[in-house]
């Protein structure tokens, strides 16, 4: 980003730590960028002349006669169909070897959309994946994230939901990604022919980690340009965000800030509100969905980072690995989708609710039918069979290589209920049961 | 008027340089380029003001102009406050233009233009105190009264007032004059700090009257009463919104303000698209004619957050003194103390525990404490039940904003991950809830007058099979099926079916989402007179299978109408069942 003329530039540095600078200026605004010996940086507090700024790609080799030019302005990103297709590194120039965008500038992380002007969300996503169209059913202007450990196939599943949904956009925000996972993705989307589709932000391993702070609104800035000036359905992934919480906190920590739990700023929860808010579904009938990644450490959601997103998104999906049938599952217990109720039985067949708490309610009692055989105990008759048919269960519905449409999923379920069970303990209601019971 | 001179800017926090006196909370206007950003005092420091700012500070320079307007946060009221959308700091949010907030876009929340038919209630020569009804205007199906302003506190005279006819809410309608003779003109606006609780009522005696919510677990087990308080904590996914929108949908009030306090926009646009839809029973009407929502999402700006919850308060009260039955739900008060947490933080304040505030328990008692049942000075009787949600990190009840809640509210409804996540909603843990209304001897008196004689009697009675259920589990789960004597098996089957029939409500359902207290009566007592029943069981396995049929006939029966046929089919079939093991 090239000096402009009659830029004022300043040389005298009074303070560095690892992410931040200060420097006596005047007339600077609160949030402008900067550049500090050719780095970007961006105001974070100003008192009185004393202005600090969090270099995006870390002090190491900062002297304090560094450059520092102002640029009057937040961070922006240009907008306009050319993103198509294009990788892009955390500032939002282009890293794929092709030019530079044409297009207008606009501010990243803008205002939030006035909640009476959007829209209920009701456009169901079909990814064609039980676990989720089934029992966690996804809709458009939703948020959602997988909870993993680090060792699940997160990105792999989040790829394939990505291709199967039907959408007119998939913006990829990466942070921290490993350059094996950013290249996971090129080569998925590559391979399925949709390129034109994909715009990438990408922070790798290999960036600096204050730089992944710009990611999300990169992408979410040029997700609302597609939404909102087109009237796209996008889809927004963004993958890892706990890492992304990683540099908010790193950055709190340099400016002496209190930490609350688990060392997280205490501005956390707003700070990913604002984010996963900008999930949104638009009255032209553009939208944004989000779908995150939050990866945990040892399954532990009570840490400040996925517990703070389980209260801002709708919902979250967990995987785990089911030892009977050796496959990846969607796990119907901790897995929700807030927003399901919006579609199933009015947007898919009547009977899906039921058909979806009842199968639930029946692999919960395997799962204490496990624990009673695991204890020592005998098992009854009813035992015996919700323990077959929580295997077969999660082999046709919950693994995650199954690829059908919700009517089978359906259909399939009605027909173990069938087998394994007599109209007493399925429960459903009468009128649901005579249409399926018999038909099944 | 003072001004001041911006000094130093963190986030939303705001140093600014006066030249003259400012008070605390006091609130002013910065210029940012012709926008005017609305900001409030909460820190003076020589003669420099610490302001939280309501709005986003991008942009904002040192050396920027600031105008004081030497009032604090303000509420505007009158007429037309019903059925509008409302921000933190009560702009009327369909006012707004464009699809995003603009920042410094300030808009009215009441309607200059729109004319209301005014009929008097005071005449010329009486004595009135402030919040008392000069008149009445019909707005929706409430009576909306014209009241003295609660500011005015002093004894005053009616001098004249104006008679029956259509005016403006910035119409004359009446001429006050203080004791010194002094005439004081009203109009239909009154305006009221936020922070102030109103106080315009004769007497707060403690409550005793039900406040009937349809949710069954609540009513049946542990009753909210008319100006109670209650809280419901609960990790996320365990259902606290749908629970609260429930409540919201089917309790037995005048009016209810919905205050979503830093929650998730999609659940706010529910009501936005339901309420309008939705019958209310006991009106006839749409639910959004009863309904004011104070909506400050997550991603709106932190500090008017903190500001939401008291403007939902304060309009609370307002309506409380026309003599009305209100309502106030907050989700989550936890988003607001966050609020006060962020605050706290960048102005440097040693933390309390987990960062909050010290002052946190304080702040939430006093906040709970303008709740209440009240005689006004007319004698007739208003109230606000206020039911806030909290969203304890990481479900853990051992922390700050759960414990001062506990303090001040007098309800718990305890949502548990247990019972969510093997779909019992609402997961309310019957046995970790409590109502302390409950033992109150005025509310047990109103019980057994208005519901049945014994009805108190029988509520402790299925909480106790309840809690001998729970306890005959533990041990069937240490012992085994095999180790128990059969009556522990009976025993667990018995809380079982309260549980499944009682307690859990499918909130999705025409019918079972919401029930009348006389059909929680009939239920209860059906149920009871099955658990009072001793059966005949040779070995354990079968107790589950006969339970199971129960249960299933009385799910049945939730479905459906009282009055359908099915119904009364359904019970006759469930009373053979009954009669197939029962103990001769």
């Amino acid at each position: 980003m090239a000096t402009q003329a009659f830029q004022k530039i300043y040389t005298k540095l009074n303070q560095i730590t690892k992410a931040t600078c200060s420097i006596n200026a005047s007339g600077v605004g609160n949030e402008e960028l900067a550049t500090v010996s050719g780095r970007l940086a961006q105001v974070v507090k100003i008192l009185g002349e004393n202005v600090t700024l969090q270099i995006f790609a870390g002090t190491e080799g900062i002297g304090t006669d560094a450059e520092v030019v102002f640029f009057g302005k937040p961070p922006t990103l240009k907008v306009s169909d050319q993103l198509g297709g294009r990788f892009f590194n955390a500032y939002g120039v282009p890293i794929d070897g092709g030019p530079e965008i044409e297009g207008t500038e606009v501010e990243i992380g803008g205002p939030s959309v006035n909640p009476v002007r959007r829209k209920q969300p009701s456009e169901l996503i079909a990814t064609g994946i039980a676990g989720i169209d089934l029992n966690n059913t996804l809709v458009t202007g939703q948020k959602i994230p997988f909870f993993a450990d680090p060792d699940q196939p997160y990105n792999e599943v989040m790829a394939m939901v990505a291709l199967r949904a039907q959408s007119d956009k998939i913006i990829l925000g990466g942070m921290g990604l490993s350059n094996d996972d950013y290249l996971l993705y090129k080569n998925t989307f590559e391979n399925a022919g949709v390129i034109d589709r994909i715009i990438s932000f990408v922070n790798t391993t290999e960036d600096p980690t204050v730089e992944r702070l710009l990611v999300p609104n990169m992408a979410l800035t040029a997700a609302e340009y597609f939404a909102l000036e087109k009237n796209e359905k996008v889809l927004v992934l963004l993958t890892d965000m706990t890492l992304y919480c990683d540099a908010l906190s790193i950055v709190s920590n340099r400016m002496d800030q209190i930490p609350s739990k688990d060392s997280m700023p205490g501005s956390l929860y707003s700070d990913l509100a604002k984010l996963y808010e900008k999930a949104v579904q638009f009255p032209g009938g553009g939208s944004i969905t989000i779908i995150a990644v939050t990866t945990l450490s040892g399954g532990d959601i009570t840490h400040a980072i996925p517990d703070n997103t389980g209260y801002i998104t709708e919902g979250q999906l967990f995987l785990k690995r089911d030892t009977d049938i050796a496959k990846v599952i969607v796990d119907p217990f901790r897995s929700l989708s807030r927003l399901k109720q919006l579609v199933i039985g009015t947007k898919t067949r009547a009977d899906h609710p039921q058909v979806m708490n009842t199968a639930v309610r029946l692999y919960a009692d395997a799962a204490n039918a496990k624990t009673k055989l695991e204890n020592g105990f005998d098992l009854s008759d009813y035992d015996e069979r919700v323990l077959q048919f929580a295997k077969e269960y999660a082999e046709h519905i919950l693994a995650i290589d199954v690829n059908v449409t919700t009517d089978a999923m359906l259909d399939i379920t009605w027909d173990m209920f069938r087998r394994y069970f007599n109209r007493a303990e399925v429960g459903i209601k009468d009128e649901f049961m005579n249409i399926h019971w018999k038909k099944a | 008027m003072t001004k001041g001179i911006v000094k130093g800017i963190i986030a939303n926090l705001v140093q600014v340089e006066v030249s003259g006196p400012v008070s605390q909370n006091e609130i002013c206007y910065i210029n940012l380029g012709g926008v005017k950003l609305m900001a409030e005092v909460i820190k003076v420091l020589g003669n420099v003001a610490y302001t939280q700012v309501f709005e986003s500070t991008r942009g904002l320079r040192p050396g920027d102009t600031v105008e004081f307007t030497e009032h604090m946060l303000e509420v505007k009221l009158g007429p037309g406050m019903l059925s509008k959308n409302y921000d933190g700091l009560q702009n009327d949010l369909n006012k707004m233009e464009g699809v995003f907030l603009t920042r410094g876009e300030y808009t009215d929340p009441l309607d200059e233009e729109s004319t209301w038919k005014f009929s008097p209630i005071a005449k010329a020569g009486d004595k009135v105190n402030g919040g008392d009804w000069l008149g009445s205007v019909p707005e929706s199906w409430i009576s909306h009264k014209i009241m003295v302003p609660f500011a005015l506190e002093d004894e005053y005279t009616v001098k004249s007032i104006v008679t029956e006819g259509d005016y403006k809410i910035n119409d004359t309608v009446a001429i006050i004059t203080d004791k010194a003779g002094k005439d004081v003109p009203i109009n239909m606006i009154q305006r009221w700090p936020v922070k102030v609780p109103i106080k315009a009522f004769k007497e707060k005696p403690r409550p005793f009257k039900l406040l009937e919510t349809g949710v069954r677990t609540m009513d049946t087990l542990n009753p909210m009463v008319e100006g109670g308080t209650g809280f419901i904590p609960g990790p996320f996914g365990a259902g606290k919104t749908v629970l609260q929108h429930a409540i919201s949908k089917n309790a037995d009030a005048d009016l209810i303000i919905v205050a979503a306090c830093g929650e998730r926009a999609n659940e706010v646009v529910e009501l936005f698209v339901e309420f309008p839809e939705l019958d209310d029973p006991r009106t006839g009407r749409k639910l959004m004619e009863r309904t004011i929502i104070i909506c400050n999402t997550s991603n709106m700006p932190v500090a008017s957050r903190e500001a939401s919850v008291y403007t939902a308060m304060t309009i609370a009260e307002y309506y409380r003194n026309m003599g009305l039955k209100v309502l106030l739900l907050a989700d989550s008060t936890s988003r607001w103390a966050q609020a006060l947490r962020e605050m706290s933080n960048r102005m440097e304040e040693l933390p309390g525990p987990d960062a909050f505030p010290m002052d946190l328990p304080a702040i939430v008692s006093s906040f709970y404490a303008r709740a209440g049942f009240v005689y006004l000075n007319n004698e007739t009787s208003g109230s606000i039940t206020f039911i806030g949600t909290v969203s304890p990190a990481g479900g853990n009840l051992k922390e700050p904003v759960t414990e001062s809640t506990k303090k001040a509210a007098r309800c718990f409804y305890a949502l548990s991950q247990a019972r969510a996540d093997s779909k019992r909603y609402p997961a309310v843990d019957p046995i970790d809830s409590y109502s302390k209304y409950l033992e109150y001897p005025e509310v047990i008196a109103y019980l057994n007058a208005n519901v049945s004689p014994h009805w108190v009697d029988d509520v402790n009675l299925a909480k106790n099979i309840l809690l001998r259920g729970k306890e005959a589990q533990e041990q069937i789960n240490i012992l085994g099926d095999d180790g128990v004597p059969l009556a522990y098996h009976d025993k667990q089957w018995k809380s079982e079916l309260i549980d499944k029939i009682i307690l859990q409500q499918d909130g999705f359902d025409k019918v079972d989402q919401s029930t009348p207290m006389i059909r929680q009566k009939y239920m209860l007592e059906l149920i009871l007179g099955i658990c009072a029943k001793d059966f005949v069981f040779d070995s354990y396995d079968v107790v589950m299978p006969y339970y199971v049929k129960m249960i299933n006939l009385c799910k049945q029966m939730n479905f459906l109408e009282m009055d359908n046929p099915e119904f009364k089919r359904y019970e006759a079939e469930l009373n053979d069942v009954v009669e197939e093991r029962r103990a001769k």
